[in-house]
């Protein structure tokens, strides 16, 4: 009994898989995306926290902003002796207000879906 | 304590130091980003191919297949057909559930004296952790690709929509993450307190699941508490799906390298290992062979070729000094 045929046509379906992100991107690098800061923002120099901690933690942040509106209708986020509005659609859109460049494309790069919108309005963006 | 899991342990926490050292103080992101991971890729693809090829050459004469239900028979005796397959079509029922439900895992059985008689109890656990742990360690591959690949294709965000149903906190939970470490802890506890496992389980036991639980705890750990630049880590990991290298700028977390670098050596340790099961569970002649020995005749290949001298020859050869000794010949 010989099964060598069968046994490489399945070491080369393996090796197919196992291969499949060399094949499929076809060796194109496309750059990692870079949020866009809107000209407000820019000016304004400085986010509720610092950048590593916002590119990292953002999520985090907002969800607690979220519970901590929703739950016990706490508004008001305070960090460093600033206060802040705990507010998406009023605080962080009031500088980003460009969500297709500054939130989606990192979101889709990462394959992440945030239900934030599905409450939320977003502004509308000029073009 | 058993030295068995202690050194295997102790080996898993090593590799994690070497890793955390090496790429997080010292900054050997280059080594520990790029050249390790191609090197274990490498590894992984060439010592599979080469241990499958070992198998494929090994002779398999006759066949051996474990049968757990009536063989083919008279046309009134009911036959088992997956359990004790006589066709390609059995077989191949066979091996798909075998691959997909682990069925012989599921015919676990205890052997216990009851009284003064002995039992055989059914135990599902191995199954039941096992089928855990292989689905969850499946999604979470599948959901890794969402690193490897752009633009992500449809089955992996399906794949993060299912798995993170629940919609608990953000970054969403994922539930096969936690299935996968609870899968891989259960695993091990069974080869810990089980007496009779533990006596024979090895290092080689421990340190494949050591090493899982080493992975799904550093992963769990950057995705839900210290955190890592996920946008980052993709650039590193797109530039090794598609040749073009580079450690994105200002580098990443220790952590993060440790998470990779055992990655990486579970996938350089596979060929060489149990994990080899892998492969291994598609090529089981006691599962992927027809039990046809009665139908077929199934000759071995190596026999050597044996010369026959027939008894016409011999008659041939000593006709006459036969007829001189008074022995009957066939022939005159």
């Amino acid at each position: 009994m010989n099964d060598k045929p069968k046994i490489i046509i399945g070491l080369i379906i393996f090796f197919a898989v196992f291969t499949f992100p060399f094949w499929y991107n076809h060796g194109t690098a496309s750059s990692a995306p870079e949020p866009k800061l809107t000209d407000k923002a820019e000016q304004a120099k400085h986010c509720v926290r610092d950048v590593d901690f916002m590119r990292k933690e953002h999520m985090q942040l907002l969800d607690g902003w979220r519970d901590r509106t929703v739950r016990d209708s706490q508004r008001v986020y305070e960090i460093d002796g600033k206060e802040y509005m705990a507010s998406l659609s009023n605080t962080c859109m009031e500088c980003h207000s460009n969500k297709a460049d500054f939130c989606d494309k990192c979101h889709e790069y990462a394959s992440v879906d945030p239900y934030c919108w599905d409450c939320h309005k977003y502004p509308k963006e000029k073009k | 304590m058993n030295v068995n899991y202690f050194y295997s342990l102790l080996a898993v926490v090593g590799l994690g130091s070497v890793a955390y050292v090496g790429a997080g103080v010292a900054g050997l992101q280059g080594v520990f980003g790029i050249f390790i991971p191609y090197l274990a890729v490498v590894i992984f693809i060439s010592g599979f191919i080469n241990r499958v090829m070992g198998w494929a050459r090994s002779p398999v004469p006759f066949r051996i297949p474990t049968t757990c239900g009536q063989q083919k028979s008279l046309d009134w005796i009911q036959q088992n057909k997956i359990d004790n397959p006589s066709t390609l079509f059995g077989v191949i029922i066979r091996m798909f559930l075998e691959i997909v439900l682990f069925r012989s895992l599921f015919k676990n059985t205890r052997t216990e004296i009851v009284g003064d008689k002995i039992a055989y109890k059914w135990v599902v656990w191995l199954w039941l952790f096992a089928i855990l742990f292989h689905y969850s360690f499946l999604a979470v591959v599948v959901r890794h690709l969402r690193f490897f690949l752009e633009p992500v294709p449809f089955f992996v965000t399906f794949l993060e929509q299912i798995d993170g149903i629940l919609q608990v906190g953000l970054p969403g939970v994922f539930l096969s993450g936690i299935t996968l470490l609870a899968g891989a802890v259960l695993l091990l506890l069974r080869r810990i307190l089980i007496p009779k496992i533990n006596y024979i389980s090895i290092a080689a036991d421990y340190f494949p699941l050591l090493l899982i639980i080493g992975i799904a705890l550093t992963g769990l750990m950057m995705r839900y508490f210290t955190k890592v630049d996920v946008v980052k880590v993709k650039e590193l990991t797109m530039g090794l799906a598609t040749f073009h290298m580079g450690i994105p700028e200002g580098g990443l977390s220790g952590l993060f390298f440790v998470h990779l670098f055992f990655v990486c050596i579970l996938a350089a340790y596979i060929p060489f290992s149990k994990l080899m099961h892998m492969g291994g569970v598609f090529l089981s002649p006691t599962r992927n062979l027809a039990n046809n020995g009665r139908m077929k005749r199934h000759i071995n290949p190596w026999n050597p070729e044996v010369k026959f001298h027939t008894y016409d020859e011999y008659e041939d050869d000593f006709r006459e000094k036969m007829i001189e000794a008074g022995l009957p010949v066939e022939k005159e």
